[in-house]
């Protein structure tokens, strides 16, 4: 058991080197931070003492790779990769381009990223696997038919029509709370209810879809057979025998996604204005600031791989046969 | 009938598929009564577990439905019940146990909880007196060890063993009716007949009826009282056991006796049915089995035949009884039995496999170290001469078909040497390799997965011809498929057509003729019959051995159904746990068996003489195979051998000669002499 | 004359019809792959969704054959050599050159006759008052604006009267033929499909096929003369643009899969088949990848390939080749991004497949092993790479609108629902609000996720193996 934990931490090392590799590649090769500066700086004032300026000021004047005019050790730390890249390690994210502490703004930002998203997510977990248990329940039925074609409709409409409809409805027709925006402490429900809200009825859809798929699976094993053959009642078996070996495959599909909830949402943080991470994200992308796009590609990367851990994990917990062998 | 427990009346049970309705089960009737073990016996797709799943109320809906009939239950029509109603019935009076143990228990409860289900809603015990409940029962079944094993989960357990819960299961409410759909099939011969005795011995503790079902007829002789005989979705027989044992009135049941392989029809060929179980979609005029009945006439086409007692309490449905006409003398050659004569055309050594070992490691830890080994085959040693037959025989996990892998190189051996033909063909790689495998081909246990499905079967046929080179004229090769295709008894135009459209029998055909198109002097047989039923199986054995005769073809038939190597084989090798325990001739391993193992496993085959089990003397093995990656010290069958000694747990025995041809591994027969110490 | 133009776009849109047509002519004579597909025609789901996709694929397709129009010399130039017009064109902007052409001032509410907008004007005495000035177009053709919803109606009726002609024509037409290739009377079959009696569900599709020609018949009464969808910021046609948008969304769906599809194919079945290191380096692979969030490399990559093309203006002749380069690299990104899901399914179903006999077999016959993974493995691995294809496009349709939101879709000139939903964001902002441009992309967009999620259900059904029964 232990030696298989420790077998999946060390795995993601490699997983965690190569992301950062693909990152570096993309980020300083394809383009290098001459061209960085010559965006920022705009096309039409460019000048080389400008560019030189721009990447002193912000870190990029050092070679890439190997800096061959520091001795030791300093030629290979001494230069963007190791400053950029190989420091992402330490958590050390340095600055955005308007010279923030990204660090700094990540600790503040991920709880409004998380007063939503972890709602969403146990929430959204509890109604659709509910909703998917009753349509297993009536499977068979005319009533199933019309959820599953309910669930598809559902799951056809846009996520961004479910919060540009939420927002209209909620917020501007019935003014039962603030269409946008955000508060600390207590004052932040009032702003989180509208966007957990639409983040589970969006989901509704493609998950109970899902969750339906696995419980109909089970449902046909032979050991349901057996179940039944010792008399028992249906719900019994549905929620004793069925939903125990469905969390199997459910949960490999659920856990990974943990860690990544504190990335927040970025749809749905842009939209009703709350200063989470993902909201970063998007300003970031929109005002074209590398560093910050770069931590947090690593950071998600980081979460996932933590994720993936947390799932042969949770394995060990609901599947006798992987804790026992 | 006043003792009768059970009584379906025209039961019929439907499949709506996407080729129309199947009439799966169609308006069958009989008694189960008190106490007795009725057997309904049949091949795949007659309908017989569709029988037990509707007298359950458990066909699987919406797909199937129970169309008509009555299922009384002491005079209750469970067909009428409300399902709440019927809850109470399931479990508590009539229990089930299904064929495949390993899926039929839920993986993420413990066996302890499984049976305490059935504790709790049927006799409502709860807690401490659950628990002492379920531990009485898992003791009852035998199951070693109750107070450690409750809380064990089922993939923790053999498949003997969860069949033994599944028992248990079925056993916690207490029923009056076991229904045992195919509770052996599954299993192995030995722990089979572990199943069969402990199941006769809880009828007669708990006086409970048995509906048990089975395409076995020895385990029909074995354990029934009374027989029903079931084909393409109705009865055609119902009999006691003697009678129907001594004199089967049905032809279909005649002809499933006459199939079975043994080593009185070596020299002749098998009885069989020709073509294959009608579609359960059609609509029938006449007798369901008229197409494939060799008294068959126009009547038999136009009127379906009514029940007529022969006497004994044995009723058939055939018209040839309603005629009182001498069926019985008719009945005798059905076929031309043709004889085979023993090919030996060409001798000498083809084969000799020395000292093959094949490990497959385990890897654990940190760093998937190489903490052990599998020790699947371990130490073999062959000799295949041509045109011959070696039956290689054990029970599931003894590295018998890791044998005929490793022989034609699929599996890389560990150590060893494979001389086919005087090459080493375990020193042989890459190119070379691929040349030389028109020699050795292999005929795999299951005809579904062994064929493309992607694929016309020509295009499988020539697969071989092409890989290796042999006919690269186009309009020659489709000549050749041809021409193999009516070799192994297959119309000329199956070459277009895609596997799935033939039986499992013809599809075991067209493997043979894949295997011959590349000319093979050695085909691998690996289970080639044990998929399929027996009177398919009987036209395999029949065109195994009529190839051999005409090629001079040797076989390595790896089986583990002794009658079949009776039927085919002139040499044996039983094989326990990766090593060779006893060889010979057919004769003097079937009939004078040394090893104790061999016999054990000799004696578990029920036999279908009608005698029961009473008459022969049967050595019953305790426990289950032990695992091939720590296998016991000294003699590794020690731990479950009936005569073992204080030196068998110490070394390995050494060879006994018996004859030129026979050897065992004993210590029952070792004499001091030349103790070659390879424990 | 004028100047084809093929996009990179339409090349693979062209490389991909091709694709089909052979598969098509492949299947024709084997049965286990016609068998499926005419079960998916034999469902009335599948096939009245495959008529609903036929007609956007339809619009798709004519929005792929692009040209340049010649620009008209001036007189008074000096050689006869012609110039083409910077300005790319496809066959469909030449069917909807009605609506194309229709450019209002601003925005203009559906069916409206009037601006959204007031707008100062002088009237005859010299007063300057502010109107709601009459469309340059829309309602035009009325004299009195009073008769506008008669005129609707009246429009309206005549589609309807269209569409049932033409859908009476198209009926005796396909009886005619079934007639004659089933050697019965006409009568016969047409009251076997009103029953339902025969094999295909025809009489789903043909009620089908009346209502899609009832639509287009009726916008085609309606649309040249008003603004069915109302006009936009710049007074375009809203629904000229969400028909526009129709090809990008299709191409972003099927374009990025036949992109992403040959490496996952071969990767999957590699990492399956030939198991040890190239197995780990291929899961390797995809671990990684698939462990840097989705968005933010498409974000960074789209980003990315921005500073390139501004960077290199002189590469791009027209402002449509330059959207269309980036919208092949979108589809390229999603492709990186989308093609991990179905390696590890190929990969575990490879690994199913390479320990039953046939496999086996073949490997005792000599069988070389990339013929094993071509002729083995790849036919009985198709039926997951189908479901997974039609399964995901739905998916890269929504995601293509998501990722035109954030700024990191499509290029913000070209049409797309994306880009319409994004624009719209701020319009719902308005007092009173202008909702139009939303409701086009929510109906089209909606009616083709939909009908797509349908047919893949279908697909899915049929061509699972395990999900063939219940």
């Amino acid at each position: 058991m232990f030696a298989y934990i420790l077998r999946r931490t060390l795995y993601a090392i490699p997983i965690l080197i190569g992301v950062n590799l693909i990152t570096f590649v993309l980020f300083f090769v394809v383009n290098t931070p001459d061209d960085m500066a010559r965006m920022h700086l705009g096309m039409k004032r460019v000048t080389p003492e400008a560019i030189t300026q721009w990447k002193v000021e912000h870190g990029y004047d050092k070679p890439l790779l190997i800096n061959d005019a520091a001795t030791g050790l300093d030629k290979l730390t001494d230069t963007v990769f190791f400053e950029k890249s190989v420091r992402l390690f330490v958590f050390d994210f340095g600055s955005s381009d308007d010279g923030r502490s990204i660090g700094e703004d990540i600790r503040q930002r991920m709880w409004p990223s998380l007063a939503i998203a972890l709602p969403v997510f146990l929430v959204g977990l509890l109604v659709t696997i509910t909703v998917a248990l009753m349509i297993v329940f009536l499977h068979a039925t005319y009533i199933d038919l019309l959820a599953v074609v309910t669930l598809v409709v559902l799951m056809s409409i846009s996520g961004l029509f479910y919060i540009i409809g939420g927002q209209f409805l909620f917020g501007k027709v019935l003014h039962l709370v603030p269409v946008s925006g955000y508060d600390g402490g207590f004052n932040a429900i009032k702003f989180v209810i509208l966007p957990v809200l639409i983040g589970v009825v969006s989901g509704i859809g493609s998950g109970g879809r899902w969750y339906r798929t696995i419980f109909l699976e089970e449902m046909g094993k032979d050991y349901v057979r057996t179940a039944r053959a010792k008399g028992i009642g249906e719900r019994i078996v549905l929620f004793r025998h069925v939903l125990k070996n469905a969390m199997i495959p459910i949960l490999t599909g659920v856990v990974v996604v943990i860690p990544t909830l504190f990335m927040g949402s970025l749809i749905m943080e842009s939209f009703f204005a709350v200063p989470g991470l993902g909201s970063y994200t998007i300003d970031a992308i929109h005002a074209q600031d590398f560093a910050v796009v770069r931590a947090m590609v690593f950071l998600g990367s980081m979460l996932y791989v933590l994720g993936l851990l947390l799932t042969d994990l949770s394995y060990t917990f609901v599947d006798p046969r992987v804790r026992l062998s | 009938m006043s003792d009768s427990l059970l009584s379906v009346e025209h039961l019929s049970t439907c499949f709506d598929g996407p080729r129309g309705r199947a009439m799966a089960v169609d308006g069958i009737s009989f008694d189960i009564r008190k106490g007795e073990t009725f057997a309904l016996l049949g091949e795949s797709g007659c309908g017989k577990s569709v029988t037990s799943l509707s007298l359950m109320r458990l066909v699987p809906e919406p797909a199937g439905r129970i169309l008509s009939g009555r299922v009384l239950l002491g005079g209750q029509d469970l067909m009428l019940l409300p399902e709440r109603a019927m809850r109470k019935i399931r479990g508590r009076r009539i229990a089930m146990i299904f064929q495949e143990p390993m899926t039929s228990l839920n993986p993420v409860l413990t066996i302890g909880d499984q049976i305490a289900e059935g504790v709790r809603i049927h006799l409502d015990l709860r807690g401490a007196a659950a628990r002492r409940k379920v531990l009485e029962l898992l003791d009852a079944v035998g199951i070693p060890d109750p107070e450690q094993r409750i809380d064990e989960y089922p993939h923790q357990l053999s498949g003997g063993m969860k069949q033994r819960v599944m028992i248990a299961i079925a056993l916690s409410g207490e029923p009056e009716l076991l229904i045992a759909d195919e509770p052996t099939t599954a299993l192995d011969v030995t722990i089979q007949a572990q199943v069969l005795a402990l199941l006769r011995d809880l009828q007669a503790r708990t006086g409970m009826a048995i509906l048990l079902i089975t395409h076995d007829l020895g385990v029909v002789a074995e354990m029934a009282d009374r027989v029903g005989v079931m084909y393409a979705g109705q009865l055609v027989e119902i009999a006691d056991r003697e009678p129907f044992f001594a004199q089967p009135a049905h032809p279909y049941s005649r002809k499933l006796f006459e199939s079975l392989p043994n080593i009185e029809k070596r020299d002749t060929a098998l009885a069989t049915i020709p073509g294959s179980v009608p579609s359960l979609t059609k609509a029938f005029s006449g007798c369901r089995f008229a197409d494939r009945c060799a008294f068959a006439w126009t009547h038999c086409r136009e009127v379906v035949p009514d029940w007529t007692d022969v006497g004994d309490g044995q009723r058939a449905r055939c018209h040839l009884l309603e005629l009182r006409f001498a069926a019985r003398e008719r009945a005798e050659p059905i076929l031309p039995a043709g004889t085979h004569q023993s090919a030996a055309l060409h001798r000498g050594r083809l084969l000799e496999v020395n000292d093959l070992k094949v490990h497959f490691p385990i890897q654990r830890g940190l760093f998937q170290r190489t903490v052990g080994h599998v020790y699947a085959v371990d130490g073999v040693d062959l000799k295949l001469d041509r045109g011959r037959t070696l039956a290689l025989v054990g029970e599931s996990g003894c590295g018998k078909t890791t044998i005929g892998k490793a022989i034609l190189q699929l599996i890389r051996p560990t150590a060893g040497e494979v001389l086919f033909e005087g090459d080493d063909l375990t020193r042989l790689h890459g190119e070379t390799l691929r040349r030389r495998r028109d020699a050795f081909q292999i005929i795999f246990q299951d005809p579904f997965s062994s064929m493309n499905p992607r694929m016309r079967v020509h295009e499988i046929i020539e697969e071989g011809m092409v890989a290796l080179n042999i006919e690269r004229d186009v309009q020659r090769r489709l000549e050749r498929v041809r021409q193999l295709l009516s070799q192994v008894g297959l119309p000329e135009d199956a070459g277009d057509r895609y596997p799935h459209e033939f039986s499992g029998g013809q599809r075991q055909r067209i493997c043979i003729a894949r295997a011959l198109a590349v000319s093979p002097r050695l085909l691998v047989c690996d289970e080639p019959t044990s998929a399929l039923d027996i009177s398919v199986q009987a036209q395999i054995l029949n065109l195994l051995k009529d190839l051999q005769g005409d090629m001079g073809l040797s076989y390595l038939f790896i089986t583990h159904n002794l009658s079949v190597v009776a039927y085919l084989a002139d040499e044996v090798a039983v094989m326990y746990l990766g090593r060779i325990v006893e060889r010979g001739t057919t004769r003097e391993v079937l009939h004078e068996a040394r090893h104790p193992y061999t016999r054990a496993l000799l004696s578990a085959i029920p036999e279908i003489d009608g005698a029961g089990e009473e008459a022969r003397a049967v050595i019953r093995l305790q426990g289950d195979l032990p695992s091939p990656s720590a296998p016991p010290v000294g003699c590794h069958f020690h731990t479950r051998c009936p005569e073992a000694m204080p030196r068998c747990k110490e070394a390995y025995p050494g060879v006994s000669r018996f004859s030129v041809s026979h050897e065992a591994r004993c210590f029952l027969y070792e004499q001091g002499r030349d103790d070659d110490n390879e424990g | 004359m004028m100047l084809p133009v093929i996009l990179w776009t339409d090349q693979l849109v062209f490389v991909l019809v091709a694709i089909v047509t052979l598969l098509a002519f492949y299947a024709r004579n084997r049965p286990h792959l016609r068998a499926p597909w005419r079960a998916v025609l034999e469902r009335p789901m599948g096939a009245v969704t495959l008529l609903v996709l036929g007609v956007y694929v339809a619009i798709a397709l004519l929005d792929s054959l692009h040209f340049r129009l010649p620009v008209k010399p001036a007189p008074d130039a000096p050689n006869q050599e012609t110039h083409y017009s910077v300005d790319v064109q496809s066959v469909l902007d030449l069917v909807l050159t009605p609506i194309r052409a229709h450019d209002e001032k601003t925005y203009s509410a559906p069916f409206a006759t009037r601006l959204f907008v007031q707008e100062s004007t002088v009237d005859a005495d010299g007063n300057e008052r502010r109107v709601y000035p009459r469309l340059q177009y829309g309602g035009a053709h009325l004299d009195d604006e009073s008769a506008r919803w008669s005129d609707i109606g009246r429009r309206t009726g005549e589609g309807m009267l269209y569409a049932g002609a033409i859908w009476v024509v198209a009926v005796l037409l396909l009886l005619l033929v079934l007639a004659r290739r089933w050697a019965r009377g006409p009568g016969e079959i047409f009251s076997d499909m009103s029953s339902g009696r025969l094999r295909h569900p025809w009489r789903s599709v043909l009620v089908t096929l009346f209502l899609l020609l009832a639509v287009i018949a009726m916008l085609a009464e309606l649309a040249p003369y008003y603004h069915v969808f109302g006009t936009d910021k710049v007074g375009q046609d809203v629904l000229f643009q969400a028909l526009k948008s129709i090809r990008t969304a299709l191409l972003i769906g099927t374009l990025t899969t036949l992109i992403m599809l040959p490496f996952a194919i071969l990767m999957g079945i590699m990492a399956g088949y030939l198991r040890g290191i190239v197995d780990d380096l291929i899961q390797y692979l995809y671990t990684t990848l698939n462990s840097i969030p989705g968005v933010l490399l498409i974000a960074s990559a789209i980003l990315l390939l921005q500073v390139y093309i501004d960077g290199h203006p002189e590469m791009f002749d027209t402002d449509a080749a330059r959207a269309d380069l980036r919208l092949l690299f979108l589809c390229m990104i999603l492709g990186v991004t989308n093609w991990t899901g179905l390696c590890r399914l190929l990969r575990g179903e490879t690994l199913k497949l390479s320990s039953l006999s046939y496999v086996e077999a073949a490997v005792a016959f000599g069988v070389r092993p990339a013929r094993i993974m071509l002729r083995h493995l790849l036919p009985n691995v198709m039926h997951i790479v189908l479901i997974s294809v039609v399964l995901d496009f739905s998916g890269l349709v929504l995601a293509e609108a998501v990722l035109s939101y954030v700024g990191v879709g499509v290029d913000p000139n070209m049409y797309s629902w994306g880009n319409m939903i994004n624009s719209a964001r701020l319009e719902m902002a308005r007092e009173p609000m202008v909702w139009w441009s939303l409701a086009a992309a929510f109906v089209l967009m909606f009616a083709l996720v939909l009908a797509a999620n349908l047919f893949s259900d279908v697909v899915r059904d049929v061509f699972d193996p395990r999900r063939g029964k219940g």
